[in-house]
């Protein structure tokens, strides 16, 4: 099982699974593991002159084309599935940058994985409020129902699960991430059915998204290239719209603003 | 009239702020930093990110003050001392007289310390660390922390010079800051996140720097340490001593570190008139060549054609006897990495001993044009009159000719860097490419192949590019260029431009003033000058100076190997300096008798006939001028010496033997007689020069396959002064070829392929290295990497050389080496 | 007096395909900009946007108008706008639904920031985490390119304005405006020293203004109703009306638009209070980074100022509810755990203070703490307050120092009890531990 994650687990001051080395006759324990970098013992990829065509739009989107390099990363995922060796000295001949620069970039964000995450990248949400109301009893269920512990891939490809931190959905708390699709109000009886449906290769939907896709391609669209489906899914969910009905039953609004289309349609 | 002159003076002054700290009342220029402030007036605030030569970053907080009125009459959040700019008003209270910024200090020692670890005995930094003393003065005396220390593994190398010891490190940038800001190398970067941050290079791509020596120097706790020096001493073991660099003409000022009679580390010294606090890796670490085994400690003498160990006085009297031999006819070539002390020695010696003026210390290609310019231009200059690094930040614009600093000139390098981050000096670069080291510098490429330089300084003026805000710098590679130094001189004149000589020797200036050139006497003096002759012998104490000028390096070469020349003394050569090193060596051979002047055995020594073993730098006080015609003094480091005898004294030993008086025995001797005669108002030389007597430019027809050479010598290459600095080598640049695309193209080469360069001398093989930006028709080598182009191709700068693909060249002038089909 | 809700924003979120130009614009949408680039200077925009009273909705609550002022005239670089959605803070969840139910709210806002602060311009910085709010804004960018409220000569004023939607990559901190500058250009999302202020050297070291999607999404009402009309809403000092998002152990979590100063009992009667059977706690007022406050504050009006007064921040206006089965050192040790994980690394008391402070409460959670654990907390914070390069670490100070200011004893407990055996944690969860959970690991 490999770590996808971009932290090295040291989230557990516990030094469980750490890397162990022997210095001087007496046990040497690392709270980082340098095995949990850029994997540079491979320079394969499957970044091609296309691809390499599309990095080289991407920064001309800017005025200053280094700006690219965050969507140059998430191309890279897209392609190579992780952010490999050759992703990074790629980018860095495209920008004209050094790679130390590009791997200072590249290990900064959490969203950029060093080892091959699953076809479907499952997060849990374990910041305080969906922790307490859930999260934690479903983290500790996913690792259960895959069989691998946070940070890990499962021995198919099929899943990676990722403890996430806070992803802006407090009020459908506790939320699960399928490739960065919210998966809102979650319980274990859905985590278990949404996990089955996905294993299965069956359509899963958003809650609040469109219908999932995997991660190479949620990392293709985080890059700046569509996939078309912006139109899928709700407006919101209900509890986003908590306040606007209350509202409504009450006929409350706005000052001189009895709702809907009070200046008209903005004409041409 | 005197309100007119007052306001104007006040009018020159910088605007300034008054404010306080502690209630002290104190007025800076405007936009100081409070941190530079309380340095003035002696109030210490602890800090490990700052430093004066660093943009701040304010990441450590160490020097966090309270601020209780901004000058607004507001109070500030505690302020980071090292970013804040001191403003009208201000009341800024530090340690000293505010209880709560103790509290804040000792607190950040506390962060500091929680997760490095308690292994300062075994530290390298151990007894010279920011972060030790300052814990000590400013921190807790208990740790409260209870908690797991943030471990890694250690180290890790992040070149084959540096190593990382990452739990040490408190994260304060020094390092990064100073690669990206001032040497431009940013091949080390912040990696990870939060109490995993930690400082990377990429995994398979070293820290590639000329300066990575400044990050150690310069790392506040022992996270940075060189291969070279850990665990080699204890900073309470050395003594220190402040010298001068002996490796380039830029003149730094060194702290060299010995225990034991050895010197265990070098370190840049603050200079800020020159190096700032900075100093390349060649000057660090470059100190071990006179430590190993071929060092010669006793003088030797040949005996039956065999070199053996002889006494002094044997070894006196036997060069004394060989150099009676020979009359006048007795060429010099002292070199150019002597101290003027010694410089001077060698040509009061030569003149006034040995009856020549058959002197010059240009152990490389040189030219009548280069003696012509250096008699004009260089030669009894004075400080006053040169161009300073100082002047290089102010200027509008700098011209590079036969320049590359980077390699050539690494504190220029800097320099120019520094004036091009902060006002955006425009810099403009006579060369065939721009090199890595020129992108750094952001310079304006304009192409030039070699030979070529002379046309475009005319193109240059024409363009109104040598104007007064721009200063030339032109390099000892112009003598390969015909004209090119006469054109230097004569339009910067006419145009308003400033110039100066940069060479890459620290003793050529100094050469140049002690009068080691054939038509030069001290102190700018010429020898066909008869008043100077008079002036100089009467100070001398002789009857007369010979009139006739003497020859030049390539001429006595010639004049020893066909024997006009009955002997010759060298000192402190390598023949594959020279522009024929084979012909040195012949010449070597040749003529009747040699006296080498030495610190290790050479090819030099080999040949001579009395070897003396001189004193190495570190071994004899004297003195450097750089390029910038500034007095470096050179101190004694080490006293148990086992060849105490420096230049000077030899010379003063074979003149008692041949009965004559050097009039000096000492370098200090040497230094209180120079300061008699280095003032010269008689005439000198002056231009125009002639730049007809360049070298002979080939007039063959180019071959198909035929390129201009280019090249340099590389800051790190196969110099001698370098060997035994392992791990420094480790780090030199390989040799590559490199070609314009569409050379490469039409020979059918592709970038990493294998390419032949052959020329009079022989061939050799190195990997192409595509630059787009390359002139056509040119292949640039680095002169000294792997093997010395001189003597392997006996080509040079500006010649053509022939450039095949291996195996591929049916009808070259060699044969191929695949042997007959 | 204002209704109790005022949607303005949120006005629109109910409809279906609300997200679509062709939706937005039969509400009206776009008059606004249309409004202010044909009939309006760009110094009458910022005065009509300082004359509303429009603070930033970000947490700072700084003047919008006057931000926009700071930008010079005169500049040889150009201007830039950029919009702040990388919404992180824990307990924040406004600026996501709105972009996804709303995104040409905030791309009408964003031609008239431009318009105003002479930006041509504009860049949308996304958080990475949330693919379809991403796809949502750029289809909005596309669309308003295509109808022509992008691109030049936008309604034939001659003004020009280009956006680029940018997605980042998982970075709390990038949500601090100078952290976010440096992730846009394409470097590690570190804080910058200030000065210089972004209005003066910003993204590419040219006067930018940074402003939350909120803020920008409230800035087409003001110019389509009037600065008076925007200041008939909320308190003195905290004018117009703004996002409320309640979340926790509530019956009915969500989104609640209403004038600044509506109070969290106001919100929880409205909603439907606690869950059932269970009382309040403590609550935050503005996300994790504003010190908790206990249900003697329920009737604190959240505006910037009485929050403030009460000791805590108004901040995003995330009102995290938690009930009395809530361990409070649980939770306090989750936000440390979060911003442990979030900090930057690049200034010490934040990266070793949260380090420290981490495995304290750890101890403290399993009932391992030690007599003088709280004391000494309370001193690295202090040590830490304040004194960090930006205000992250403020929040795990506030988040540490207002728990123990309010629940002491939970933290005494800790030197003997684990925080599980006090509050069994299976009665704060909306479900039960599933059994077979055991079985499989057996």
């Amino acid at each position: 099982m490999t770590r996808p994650n971009a932290q090295p687990a040291d989230r557990t001051i516990g030094l469980a699974g750490k890397e162990m080395h022997t210095m001087s006759g007496h046990e040497f324990v690392s709270s980082y593991d340098d095995a949990s970098g850029i994997d540079t013992s491979t320079e394969q990829t499957r970044i091609g002159e296309h691809t390499i065509e599309e990095m080289r739009g991407l920064a001309a989107r800017y005025p200053d084309r280094r700006s690219a390099l965050l969507p140059m990363l998430h191309l890279v995922q897209s392609v190579d599935g992780y952010l490999s060796n050759a992703g990074i000295k790629i980018c860095a001949e495209v920008l004209g940058l050094t790679t130390a620069q590009v791997n200072g970039v590249a290990t900064f964000y959490s969203m950029y994985k060093r080892r091959p995450p699953g076809r479907h990248h499952i997060g849990v949400c374990t910041t305080s409020v969906c922790a307490v109301l859930g999260g934690d009893i479903l983290l500790e269920h996913m690792e259960q129902r895959l069989g691998i512990h946070e940070g890990e891939t499962s021995p198919d490809g099929q899943f990676s699960l990722e403890r996430i931190e806070c992803n802006a959905a407090c009020d459908f708390a506790p939320i699960m991430m399928v490739n960065w699709e919210f998966m809102d109000n979650m319980t274990p009886e859905k985590a278990d059915e949404l996990i089955d449906r996905l294993a299965a290769g069956k359509p899963v939907q958003s809650t609040r998204g469109a219908t999932v896709v995997d991660w190479k391609q949620a990392e293709r669209v985080l890059a700046g290239f569509d996939d078309g489906r912006a139109d899928e899914g709700p407006s919101a969910g209900d509890a986003s719209l908590r306040g606007l009905e209350i509202a409504r039953r009450n006929d409350w609004h706005a000052p001189d603003d009895p709702g809907s289309g009070s200046l008209g349609e903005e004409q041409k | 009239m005197s309100v007119d002159t007052g306001s104007s003076r006040a009018a020159a002054k910088p605007e300034l702020v008054e404010f306080t700290i502690d209630g002290q009342q104190l007025s800076v220029p405007k936009g100081t930093l409070v941190i530079r402030a309380a340095e003035m007036i002696g109030i210490g605030i602890p800090r490990f990110c700052d430093h004066p030569l660093l943009d701040p970053v304010a990441a450590c907080r160490q020097c966090l003050v309270e601020v209780p009125d901004a000058g607004n009459g507001r109070p500030m959040k505690p302020q980071p001392a090292c970013a804040l700019v001191a403003m009208p008003g201000m009341q800024v209270e530090t340690a000293a007289s505010n209880a709560t910024v103790a509290k804040h200090q000792e607190g950040m020692l506390e962060f500091l310390l929680i997760n490095h670890p308690l292994d300062c005995p075994i530290c390298d930094k151990g007894g010279e660390c920011p972060l030790q003393n300052q814990a000590m003065s400013h921190g807790p005396g208990e740790s409260r922390y209870e908690g797991v220390k943030r471990t890694f593994p250690k180290p890790v190398h992040i070149s084959a010079e540096i190593l990382l010891d990452r739990e040490r490190c408190v994260l304060c940038q020094r390092c990064t800051r100073f690669s990206t800001q001032i040497s431009g190398d940013e091949f080390i970067e912040l990696a990870e996140r939060g109490a995993l941050s930690q400082i990377k290079n990429y995994e398979d791509t070293p820290y590639q720097s000329y300066f990575a020596g400044n990050i150690v120097q310069i790392c506040p706790v022992g996270a940075l340490t060189s291969a070279d020096y850990r665990f080699q001493s204890r900073p309470f073991d050395l003594v220190s001593t402040t010298s001068s660099c002996e490796h380039c003409a830029d003149g730094c000022e060194l702290r060299i570190d010995h225990r034991a009679g050895t010197v265990r580390r070098r370190m840049a010294g603050d200079d800020p008139q020159v190096n700032e606090e900075w100093n390349c890796d060649r000057g660090r670490f470059g100190f071990r060549s006179t430590m190993l085994a071929d060092r010669l400690t006793s003088p030797l003498v040949r005996r039956e054609g065999v070199l053996e160990p002889a006494s002094w006085p044997e070894a006196i009297d036997a060069a004394a006897r060989g150099l009676a031999r020979a009359g006048h006819d007795v060429g010099v070539l002292p070199g150019g990495r002597l101290t003027v002390e010694n410089a001077y020695a060698y040509s009061r010696f030569t003149r006034a001993v040995l009856g020549s003026n058959d002197i010059d210390f240009r152990s490389r290609p040189a030219s009548a044009e280069e003696s012509a310019f250096l008699a004009s231009y260089i030669a009894g200059r004075r400080f006053e009159q040169a161009v300073h690094y100082a002047d290089l930040e102010a200027a509008a614009r700098v011209v590079l000719v036969s320049l590359e600093p980077e390699d050539e000139s690494p504190i220029v390098f800097l320099r120019l860097r520094k004036a091009w981050r902060a006002h955006g000096l425009q810099i403009v670069n006579v060369a065939p490419f721009n090199s890595a080291g020129a992108t750094k510098l952001g310079a304006r490429l304009h192409a030039t192949a070699p030979g070529g330089e002379a046309d475009a300084l005319r193109t240059l003026a024409a363009d109104g590019l040598l104007d007064e805000q721009t200063i030339v710098l032109i390099g000892e590679r112009a003598a390969l260029s015909p004209g090119a130094l006469a054109t230097a001189a004569e339009l910067t004149k006419r145009r308003g431009a400033r110039l100066a000589w940069i060479p890459r020797r620290a003793g050529e200036v100094g050469a140049i003033e002690a009068g080691a050139l054939p038509a030069l006497l001290p102190a700018g003096r010429q020898v066909a000058d008869p008043g100077a002759r008079v002036d100089l012998a009467a100070a001398w104490g002789v009857a007369s100076l010979p009139a006739t000028t003497g020859r030049e390096v390539n001429a006595i070469i010639e004049a020893a190997g066909n024997r006009q020349l009955q002997a010759l003394v060298t000192a402190g050569i390598q023949a594959e300096d020279f522009l024929d090193p084979r012909a040195l060596l012949d010449a070597l051979e040749s003529v009747d008798f040699v006296v080498s002047l030495e610190q290790r055995r050479t090819e030099v020594t080999e040949r001579a006939d009395v070897v003396f073993p001189v004193a190495p730098i570190t071994e004899q006080v004297g003195h450097f001028i750089n390029w910038e015609h500034r007095i470096r003094p050179v101190q004694l480091v080490i006293d148990e010496n086992p060849s105490p005898m420096t230049d000077v004294r030899v010379l003063a030993a074979l003149a008692d033997a041949m009965g004559a008086d050097l009039g000096m025995r000492s370098p200090a001797q040497a230094r209180a007689e120079f300061a008699q005669i280095a003032d010269w108002s008689g005439e000198r030389a002056h231009g125009p020069i002639d730049s007809g007597g360049g070298r002979p430019v080939t007039s063959q027809p180019p071959a198909p396959d035929s390129l201009v050479l280019a090249g340099w010598r590389l800051l790190i290459d196969d110099a001698a002064g370098l060997d035994g600095a392992t791990e420094l080598l480790a780090t030199a640049p390989a040799r590559v070829a490199r070609l314009a695309p569409a050379d490469a193209a039409r020979l059918g080469l592709v970038s990493g392929d294998p390419v032949e360069i052959s020329g009079p001398a022989g061939r050799l093989v190195a990997p192409v290295e595509l630059v787009g930006e390359m002139s056509p028709g040119v292949v640039w080598l680095p002169l000294n990497t792997g093997s010395s182009l001189f003597a392997t191709l006996g080509a040079h700068p500006g010649d053509r050389v022939h450039v095949t693909a291996p195996g591929s060249r049916p009808d070259g002038p060699n044969q191929s080496d695949g042997g007959a089909q | 007096m204002t209704d109790v809700l005022t949607p303005v924003l949120t006005e629109n979120w109910g409809t279906p395909g609300s997200w679509q130009l062709e939706n937005y614009r039969s509400r009206g949408g776009y008059a606004a900009a249309r409004k202010a680039l044909t009939e309006m200077t760009a110094a009458q925009v910022i005065s009509e946007v300082k004359d509303a009273g429009l603070r930033g909705r970000g947490g700072a609550g700084f003047p919008t108008g006057a931000k926009w002022s700071f930008i010079p005239r005169d500049s040889p670089k150009p201007t830039y706008l950029v919009v702040n959605c990388d919404e992180s803070e824990p307990g924040t969840c406004k600026d996501m639904p709105l972009l996804m139910a709303s995104p040409h709210t905030l791309l009408e806002g964003v031609i008239i920031a431009s318009y105003a602060v002479n930006a041509h311009q504009a860049f949308i910085y996304v958080r990475g985490e949330v693919l379809h709010i991403v796809r949502r804004v750029r289809k909005a960018v596309e669309d308003a390119r295509a109808a022509g409220f992008l691109g030049t000569d936008i309604f034939g004023s001659g003004y020009d304005l280009e956006v680029v939607v940018h997605a980042g990559a998982g970075a709390y901190i990038c949500g601090e405006e100078t952290a976010l500058l440096d992730s846009l250009e394409g470097r590690r999302g570190q804080p910058r020293l200030r000065p210089p202020f972004p209005a003066v050297a910003g993204l590419y070291a040219s006067p930018t203004v940074v402003n939350n999607a909120e803020s920008i999404s409230a800035v087409p009402a003001i110019i389509r109703h009037g600065a008076a009309w925007y200041q008939s809403m909320g308190t003195e000092r905290s004018k117009g009306t703004t996002i409320y998002s309640l979340s926790g152990h509530v019956r009915n979590p969500g989104q609640f638009e209403a004038p600044l100063g509506i109070t969290l009992r106001q919100i929880l009667e409205l909603s439907g209070g606690m869950r059932q059977g269970h009382h309040l706690k403590f609550f935050t007022p503005g996300g994790s980074s504003t010190p908790m406050l206990t249900p003697d504050y329920l009737d604190v009006p959240l505006d910037y100022e009485s929050v403030a007064k009460s000791g805590s921040i108004l901040g995003t206006k995330a009102l995290q509810c938690f009930d009395e089965t809530t361990s409070v050192v649980r939770t306090t040790l989750r936000w440390t755990e979060f911003y442990k994980h979030e900090s930057c690394g690049k200034c010490t008391p934040c990266r070793e203070g949260s380090w420290w402070l981490v495995q304290t409460l750890r101890n403290i959670e399993a009932g391992r703490g030690q007599e003088g654990d709280i004391e000494k907390m309370l001193d690295v914070c202090d040590n830490t307050s304040m004194k960090s390069f930006c205000t992250l670490a403020d929040g795990f100070v506030a988040a540490i120092t207002s728990a123990i200011k309010h629940f002491r004893p939970e933290f005494e407990a800790g030197y003997h009890t684990p925080a599980w055996e006090l509050f069994p944690y299976e009665k704060s969860a909306l479900f039960a531990r599933p059994r077979q959970v055991e079985e499989v690991a057996s």
